[in-house]
């Protein structure tokens, strides 16, 4: 190539072909696929450099797959899509799972902790038309998943960090210690120390930035545990401060309950 | 017999997961179903038991698409059961979070899920192809409408800063007044977009509907009002449950809502637009003027431009009251907790949303009840189904798929919120 073009003539690249993207709904309430639609200034960027082949709240044409990334939202719930996950998976090179649904079985998963029929009997006057499992499942429960990406909802510019890694074959960066940390970045004052006792900072995993402490409010989960979370130590100290068990089932059973630590937690509490 | 089955499984652009199901016979319509099958998530089951103030942070969850209705109806409704009224500063904060709501909602159904329709697109990012400064255009006056949400709530998705009793951080006027250029913007864009969906071609279909909205004696609705009709309904919101039922119908995860005396009304964009003209702002009713919408309209096609005019009222409002903001010295008012029902409703950008909770002496949640705008509108739909299909019943199979699509795509159906789901079969006998 001469100096003075350094441009690569056209002719000499073999055309590539796009990376396909495909977005999935579950038992969910939109809201994390609806980020990639919230990348306002980055939207028509990245339709340059990838096709987005399967995106149904955004369009209605659907290229077939096989699909290089699949974007997962929701849990399972239904015989139905207990089935149409297996299906997804065959189509997907790269499936990753987005928010605290599809990776923990999100707010609907209280009903593990309950009798779904009494939840039917309570919302639906003929209980013989609904068809739902017992459980709200996280996808990773039924397939293999090769990423998980945390929040309720999650943090699109994550999201955008996990489609570029991807597609460029490294492992994402997204951290997985605590909220405290990001909070101590910013010098926010503690919330668990100045304020009030309930702040899951201290166990639920980083990736809002400390939003919540920020506002003056404890962190409520949104990120489920972080890795390793001392949940017990925590429970141990807020009851030092006066918090009774049916306060702490509460606070460990949000939109992450069903993860491990949250689960075993609250059910340590529990009357 | 001429016979012809028509299938989509999925509905694309909308909220949700559902489908439809429309029987021909000849050139009768035998029977139309609006499918919801997302999968059922039991909020008002798991409420039972939860604190009032987690209320806000619970009902987000059931959309995505317009988490903010959802904590305003809650904290509404608690603070009705309390007796506690929320005014000045907090109240027009309140409204001001809504404005962005509206703003953000509204561009995303105009641009990216319903123009598409109209232009012949399988989607906005298609439409960017031809349309680039409008779909440009439209991502800038949906960020627009983010950020405000994101300034006062603390993220556009599941705001954070919401509480029963008001706020957890109240913004600073110097925060809110570095919105107010790019909303100067976005009111002539509001203007612009007005123009441009006036022009779409618009089917010639009108049906004699009950329009239903919040309606209030100073302002344009959002949080609050009484409940009225253009066929006589005027009521406070706790008399809800004694004008209005839910049906359980088998083909629906969502509970079909219907007025007990009437059967199926409208409720949105169309319903508030209709019922509420005269409060808009003068430039609002001048746009929509020349618009050819005039104090109103009874075709659902048309929501598009209403939508447009209301996004456009939305940042005048917003643009007012950030000038009037005075920054309260408190960021809540207080709460005391007591034994009662309390009753919400607020305009969702979709329509009116009712929630109703039972509460104990603690503040504990013993029983709650909510009603989406989708629900509401959902046998609304299947009417208007009913009547569009016969007319055009010649039409090639994708066309006629396509304009059921659209006609469903007038109400943005947040499926999310009814329940989830859509699913287009139109089966010919």
């Amino acid at each position: 190539m001469s100096p003075k073009n350094n441009k690569i003539p056209k002719t000499a690249v073999k055309k590539q072909r796009k990376p396909k993207l495909a977005v999935w709904k579950f038992s969910s309430c939109d809201g994390c696929q609806l980020s990639l639609l919230d990348c306002e200034d980055e939207l028509l960027a990245i339709t340059e450099h990838i096709e987005i082949a399967n995106f149904l709240e955004a369009s209605r044409e659907v290229v077939k797959g096989p699909y290089d990334i699949s974007l997962v939202e929701g849990s399972i719930t239904t015989p139905h899509d207990a089935e149409r996950i297996h299906q997804v998976r065959r189509q997907s090179k790269v499936l990753v799972t987005i928010g605290a649904c599809a990776t923990a079985g999100g707010i609907q998963a209280l009903r593990n902790f309950k009798d779904v029929k009494q939840f039917i009997v309570a919302v639906y006057a003929n209980p013989k038309y609904i068809e739902t499992l017992n459980k709200s499942t996280p996808i990773a429960d039924h397939v293999f998943v090769d990423f998980e990406l945390r929040g309720c909802p999650i943090n699109k510019h994550q999201l955008i960090e996990v489609i570029n890694a991807y597609l460029n074959g490294r492992k994402p960066n997204t951290p997985a210690y605590a909220v405290c940390i990001e909070c101590k970045r910013r010098f926010i004052t503690c919330e668990l120390v100045a304020h009030g006792p309930t702040c899951l900072g201290p166990v639920t995993q980083a990736g809002c930035n400390a939003l919540c402490p920020s506002y003056s409010r404890g962190c409520f989960g949104c990120y489920g545990p972080k890795e390793t979370p001392n949940t017990s130590a925590l429970s141990t100290y807020w009851t030092s401060l006066g918090v009774k068990d049916d306060e702490l089932v509460r606070l460990f059973r949000g939109f992450n309950a069903y993860a491990e630590a949250f689960r075993k937690e609250s059910e340590a509490h529990e009357k | 017999m001429k016979s012809k089955t028509i299938k989509v499984d999925y509905l694309a652009r909308v909220e949700g997961e559902g489908g439809l199901l429309v029987k021909v016979s000849g050139n009768k319509v035998t029977d139309v179903k609006f499918n919801i099958f997302e999968p059922p998530r039991f909020f008002e089951a798991f409420l039972r038991g939860r604190h009032y103030s987690e209320a806000p942070d619970i009902t987000a969850r059931i959309c995505g698409i317009c988490p903010v209705a959802y904590q305003m109806s809650s904290v509404h409704a608690m603070e009705n059961a309390f007796s506690v009224t929320v005014d000045g500063q907090l109240r027009a904060l309140r409204r001001l979070l809504y404005c962005g709501e509206w703003i953000e909602s509204h561009a995303l159904h105009i641009f990216m899920l319903h123009a598409p329709d109209f232009l012949g697109y399988a989607d906005a990012i298609q439409m960017a192809k031809d349309h680039g400064p409008v779909v440009q255009m439209a991502l800038k006056i949906k960020k627009i409408g983010n950020d405000i949400v994101n300034l006062i709530g603390g993220r556009e998705i599941h705001p954070i800063n919401v509480r029963v009793g008001g706020f957890y951080k109240l913004p600073t006027k110097q925060e809110l007044e570095t919105l107010v250029e790019r909303l100067k913007w976005t009111v002539e864009s509001s203007i612009q977009t007005v123009k441009f969906v006036a022009k779409l071609p618009f089917p010639d279909f009108e049906r004699p509907y009950e329009y239903v909205a919040l309606r209030h004696e100073q302002e344009y609705p959002f949080n609050e009002g009484r409940l009225v009709s253009n066929k006589g309904l005027d009521i406070e919101i706790n008399e809800y449950e004694n004008h209005f039922m839910e049906e359980h119908v088998s083909h629906s995860n969502a509970l079909h809502s219907i007025l007990k005396e009437h059967g199926a009304y409208f409720v949105g964009p169309l319903a508030r637009y209709n019922l509420n003209f005269d409060k808009l702002t003068p430039v609002a009713q001048e746009t929509a003027k020349s618009a050819g919408i005039g104090k109103g309209t009874n075709n659902p096609f048309k929501s598009i431009i209403v939508r447009s005019v209301e996004m456009l009222y939305a940042c005048e409002e917003a643009l007012r009251i950030i000038k009037e903001y005075e920054m309260p010295e408190k960021a809540s008012v207080d709460i005391q907790a007591k034994l009662g029902t309390g009753y919400g409703c607020t305009e969702a950008p979709r329509g009116i949303l009712y929630h109703r909770y039972r509460l104990d002496e603690r503040g504990i949640i013993l029983d709650a009840k909510i009603v989406p705008p989708t629900s509401q509108n959902q046998k609304t739909i299947e009417q208007d189904l009913r009547e569009f299909v016969p007319s055009r019943i010649h039409l090639s199979q994708e066309k006629l798929t396509w304009q059921c699509e659209q006609a469903i795509r007038n109400y943005d159906p947040c499926i999310s919120c009814a329940t989830h789901f859509l699913k287009l079969e139109i089966e010919g006998e």
